[in-house]
């Protein structure tokens, strides 16, 4: 099924070769996008919005539609216990990936909705009035509106970790923030999705539990770019999404602590996720299938699973590296153009994302000229309108990486800004 | 989707780049400020209004160089006119004056001049081009 050279590559284990020395362009050759014919280049540089897939993850769930489609956990038949199998298979290696147990690793539509059970299933049962909710000031919306919704619904309030003028988190407001006892949870985002700023998550998870309040970490940008470990984090919730770590849309996940999970009503009800039903009442499955209701996305776990297979063979240490070289080399070019600020901390601090302004072009024209060259970059306020507002900007550009991007997509990115410049000159 | 060089026809520079009638008016008989949730852009709008024709409009905020152009001509284009006839302006005029084919997402950058517009002088608050389709109201 894989065909390349990398992509055969196993996991790392005693006695077999570690992953291939990593060179981008072999990894490139696995993404079928970026060899199909169109009338100028594909220069992606917008994987923290979406990645693109490779051709294993295509061909898993190509091969469980054309193969062995059918509905998990019911039929007896063979097809149906095949895909039962590779649905749990899928479970059980992404677990494994962010090294949670099986049991802990929820299946949902993506990082909101993982976000929004923990605020449906646990923040209704645990929040009450009076009490506080701690969240940054560079949460993407989907960590911040589902506990404005709670916080209004329960009386609670919510209290903000700023965010420095360098782009990171101030975290010396911390214990004051959780000093007075009230804070039942602290949400914080591992790797902004626009600063590409590293948060310290386990020292914050640390520090929430020490006062009495679990933790959620959205691992959106981290889950797909480096190697993440839900116990090393000391994390209670972890929330990440498939399409951004090079597999498909419509499944996503939330890794929940065992306790913490089975103390939890269900999210939502309907089939699978019971285990006995009466017309009244009924009991609930176990985990994580108590999480699970109604058909699930069953081809997109299955290509889920193939991804994560494809990440292991790159090295996630390895796919890191690259993206912050990439980072490194944007902002060292972008930042030879006169009236360019990229926005964000210094290299050390970040990972592959670079925001950046160009004087008073507004991004959407920044990224119009961009497009014109086969650059796909991002433009507007990418989900973050409160942290815009704080840095003083109203949008922004933003290029960002993964495995498959090269340098020359940051030099013709760059040559598209000096064109955006001169044509909006004024 | 119209090529490039079509969406930054030189009249759409010109005036992204000498913007007609951008600046505020002192206690205008019309105020109105409206946004485009989807790129954060926001146009506000100052009118003068004597015997039933627009005497005076100025638009002010931010935005892209299609939002900003397209400002600039309607205000060139509605200022004199009678309500009456603002009313009646339709996204194809405005079209018309910028004088390209939008996308879906570059569509709303056009036309925010003019919801901003009709919004102000008669509470029409929808998209325009979307008057008639109650279901798609409220972006």
């Amino acid at each position: 099924m894989n065909r390349s050279a990398v992509a055969m590559g196993r996991p790392a284990a005693a006695g077999t070769p570690g992953p291939q020395p990593f060179d981008p362009r072999v990894v490139r050759a696995d993404f079928p996008i970026f060899s199909t014919p169109r009338a100028k280049p594909l220069r992606y540089l917008d994987s923290a919005a979406t990645s693109q897939k490779p051709a294993a993850v295509l061909e898993a769930m190509d091969h469980y539609y054309r193969g062995y489609n059918a509905n998990i956990h019911r039929g007896i038949y063979a097809i149906a216990e095949e895909a039962t199998a590779a649905y749990e298979d899928a479970r059980r290696r992404v677990a494994t990936f962010v090294n949670a147990g099986p049991r802990e690793l929820i299946f949902t539509r993506n990082s909101t909705e993982a976000i929004n059970l923990v605020a449906y299933a646990w923040g209704r049962t645990h929040v009450r009035a009076g009490d506080a909710i701690v969240l940054t000031e560079m949460e993407h919306h989907s960590n911040l509106v589902p506990w404005q919704l709670l916080a209004k619904e329960k009386g609670a309030e919510l209290r903000f970790i700023p965010v420095t003028g360098s782009g990171e988190l101030d975290l010396e407001v911390l214990p004051r923030l959780l000093g007075d006892g009230r804070v039942r949870l602290v949400g914080v985002v591992h790797i902004s999705n626009v600063l590409g700023t590293i948060n310290p998550v386990a020292e914050i998870a640390r520090q929430a539990r020490a006062a009495g309040a679990v933790s959620l970490i959205d691992a959106s940008q981290s889950v797909p770019h480096c190697p993440v470990d839900v116990k090393a984090l000391g994390a209670d919730f972890v929330a990440f999404t498939s399409h951004k770590m090079l597999g498909p849309t419509g499944i996503g996940c939330l890794y929940g602590r065992r306790d913490l999970l089975e103390a939890m009503p269900p999210f939502l009800g309907g089939g699978e996720m019971i285990c006995e039903v009466r017309l009244t009442e009924s009991q609930w499955n176990d985990l994580p299938w108590k999480f699970e209701a109604g058909t699930m996305a069953i081809a997109e776990a299955v290509g889920l699973g193939a991804a994560v297979r494809y990440l292991e063979s790159l090295g996630m240490e390895q796919v890191f590296a690259h993206d912050r070289e990439l980072a490194a080399y944007a902002i060292e070019r972008l930042s030879e153009i006169p009236d360019v600020r990229v926005l964000g901390p210094a290299i050390e601090k970040r990972a592959g994302v670079v925001a950046f302004t160009v004087g008073s072009i507004h991004p959407h024209d920044v990224a119009t000229v961009l497009d014109d060259e086969g650059v796909c970059v991002r433009a507007g306020h990418h989900c973050a309108m409160p942290l815009h507002e704080k840095l003083g900007v109203h949008a922004s550009a933003r290029a960002s990486f993964h495995a498959y991007s090269l340098r020359e997509e940051v030099d013709a990115m760059v040559q598209g800004v000096e064109r955006a410049r001169k044509l909006f000159a004024r | 989707m119209s090529g490039f060089d079509d969406l930054f026809r030189e009249n759409i520079l010109d005036h992204y780049r000498h913007p007609r009638h951008q600046g505020v008016l002192e206690a205008p008989d019309i105020r109105y400020e409206d946004a485009n949730p989807l790129c954060g852009d926001r146009l506000r709008m100052d009118i003068n209004v004597s015997e039933g024709k627009i005497a005076d409009i100025r638009f002010s905020g931010h935005g892209c160089s299609i939002s900003q152009a397209a400002a600039s001509m309607l205000c060139e284009a509605v200022q004199g006119k009678s309500l009456e006839e603002v009313k009646n302006l339709t996204r194809d005029d405005v079209l018309e004056m910028l004088g390209i084919e939008l996308g879906p997402v570059r569509l709303k950058c056009g036309l925010l001049a003019l919801k901003t517009l009709k919004a102000g002088v008669y509470g029409i608050r929808q998209w325009p081009g979307e008057e008639e389709d109650e279901s798609e109201g409220g972006t």
